[in-house]
């Protein structure tokens, strides 16, 4: 299953990321390192194994609902580029 | 050719806690903008979001009151985009183990009860919300982050007013028990629905559209409405279903294509690893069991048994929450129920829906009902009096007695006084009586 550069472009896109060919060359090549390095745990027998999502079987890290303060307003807009009546502006996007 | 519609509706509705789903901002709504954001619900770099556990037990919540099945074992999952209104650029839901699945509601349908399945509920958080102007885009993220549970159902419904009906039973439920206050003016509760159709008899899908932009029940229903229309014109035109979002535009009561799926949306769901996996056991969904509070199904058959209610009657007065307490605390003080109930499906409701107002607006109490009934019952005023005076009470918030008084509108059931007032009049107006013995019926009048 290599990583062709079909791929990188797909997900350089999904990231909103831009490179040239050369970048792109050799993130196909990097990728395909990393993910044949990975490939080798397809040897294991993981057959009637359930997944794993963390490294130990922890559960229920939760918080009780009660309200603290949040970031003062102008804080909270410190660091956005633009800002405008208290709001974060971006360019404009219309789906 | 006859089509069969097939219809299903995902709902959003955002939870009555009073902090987000991961972190202690207020929920509170209104206010001034960006003024309930942290680190966490503005995907500041190095925040760590933790789960909010009233969140969950409202979700378990509305799942058992939904029928629903509660997995044990759930994880929340990412869902990768790149939309403004979403500032960690993912959104933590869940994917692949949402926290209830296979529930029901059942609907009176057309052919008598029909159970309307609910394929799952799971936990989610809302986004940010956007303001469009000519030179960019704005964000207020005092919304980002409240809890929300997604209740997708089996694509069961079959017309549009399954659907509102659905919807309806929906709302009652999760405000009876108390889950969320589902105000779809205040986003609170949103509804998109997907809609197909087929030849009648067959059991392949077609393709379906996906509806959004629908503010109200009724905008529900007049859009899928619409849509069937739509697609069965198409297909009898020759042309294909395409499949595409479209949106509702309530000004010219049609809906309009958004956008195909031909740049669908590739979200990489997968675990979030900054969040601890939930495990729900026995114990905790008992504890939740039990502080369910009695349903609308339930109620509906208590007032029917108990009370002697009528089937509609009961089924009207256990649609809302409001309007069951309205009743019940009528009960509370005495009212007789069938009594209690005429006046509430009659003269209530029918004034509430000419105002367009809700139970809750109503100014009067429910001990001022069951003494305007009183004053009926023991002839001090007569049931065509007591309407003006309900009117009256309505309008003021008075009570029934000081209406009555001030306005003295108090009926006179005395033989001897009104065979005196009569004669009163009479002799007042002599003129009149050998009017009308010279047979002049103008005189009657009087």
């Amino acid at each position: 299953m290599a990583v062709t550069i079909k791929d990188v472009e797909y997900v350089a896109k999904l990231a909103r990321l831009e490179f040239n060919e050369q970048q792109m060359q050799k993130f196909t090549q990097d990728l395909n390192g990393i993910l044949g390095y990975v490939e080798k745990l397809s040897e294991v027998d993981t057959e009637g194994v359930e997944i794993s999502i963390h490294p130990f079987p922890m559960f229920n890290a939760l918080r009780e609902d009660i309200v603290r303060p949040s970031l003062d307003r102008e804080e909270a807009l410190l660091n956005a580029p633009e800002k405008e009546d208290n709001l974060f502006k971006v360019p404009k996007v219309i789906e | 050719m006859k089509y069969e519609a097939i219809i299903g509706l995902e709902v959003h509705v955002e939870l009555a806690t009073k902090t987000k789903m991961y972190c202690s901002c207020t929920t509170e709504f209104g206010g001034d903008t960006n003024n309930h954001c942290c680190p966490v619900c503005l995907g500041l770099p190095g925040s760590l979001p933790v789960l909010n556990k009233e969140a969950v037990n409202y979700a378990i919540k509305a799942g058992l009151a939904l029928n629903c099945t509660i997995n044990k074992e759930t994880y929340m999952a990412r869902k990768n985009y790149f939309y403004p209104d979403c500032p960690k650029n993912y959104q933590i839901t869940q994917d692949e183990t949402p926290l209830c699945t296979d529930g029901y509601i059942e609907v009176a349908g057309e052919d008598g009860e029909k159970k309307i399945r609910i394929h799952r509920i799971h936990i989610e958080e809302d986004t940010g919300k956007g303001f469009h102007r000519v030179d960019g885009s704005y964000y207020d993220f005092n919304r980002a982050g409240v809890p929300l549970i997604e209740i997708v159902s089996s694509p069961d419904m079959r017309t549009p007013q399954e659907a509102k009906e659905y919807l309806e039973k929906l709302k009652a439920i999760l405000q009876y028990v108390g889950v969320s206050d589902c105000k779809m003016e205040e986003g609170s509760l949103r509804c998109d629905a997907n809609v197909s159709i087929r030849p009648e008899g067959s059991e392949e899908f077609g393709v379906k559209v996906e509806i959004k932009n629908m503010n109200s029940f009724r905008a529900v229903e007049k859009a899928i409405e619409y849509e069937i229309k739509r697609q069965i014109k198409a297909v009898e035109n020759g042309e294909d279903i395409v499949q595409e979002t479209r949106r509702w535009d309530e000004s010219r009561l049609e809906t309009v294509s958004m956008r195909s799926k031909e740049h669908a949306h590739d979200y990489r769901y997968f675990p979030d690893a900054d969040i601890i996996s939930l495990s729900v056991d026995d114990e905790w969904i008992n504890r939740v069991k039990e502080s369910l509070p009695e349903l609308p199904e339930q109620k509906k058959t208590r007032y029917v048994k108990e009370l002697g209610l009528p089937e509609y009657d009961a089924m009207i007065l256990t649609m809302s929450k409001s309007l069951a307490a309205f009743f019940e605390a009528c009960v509370a003080e005495g009212g007789n129920p069938k009594e209690v109930s005429n006046w509430m499906m009659g003269e209530l409701l029918r004034t509430l829906n000419d105002k367009m107002l809700e139970i809750d607006d109503v100014k009067f109490r429910p001990a001022d009902l069951v003494k305007l009934i009183e004053l009926i019952n023991k002839g001090t005023i007569s049931g065509t009096i007591a309407k003006k005076v309900f009117k009256e009470m309505f309008e003021t918030g008075n009570n029934p007695e000081k209406i009555v008084e001030e306005k003295g509108m108090v009926q006179v059931s005395d033989e001897g006084a009104i065979i005196e007032i009569i004669n009163k009049v009479l002799d007042e107006n002599p003129q009149s009586v050998i009017d009308f013995k010279n047979g002049k019926t103008k005189a009657m009048a009087l």
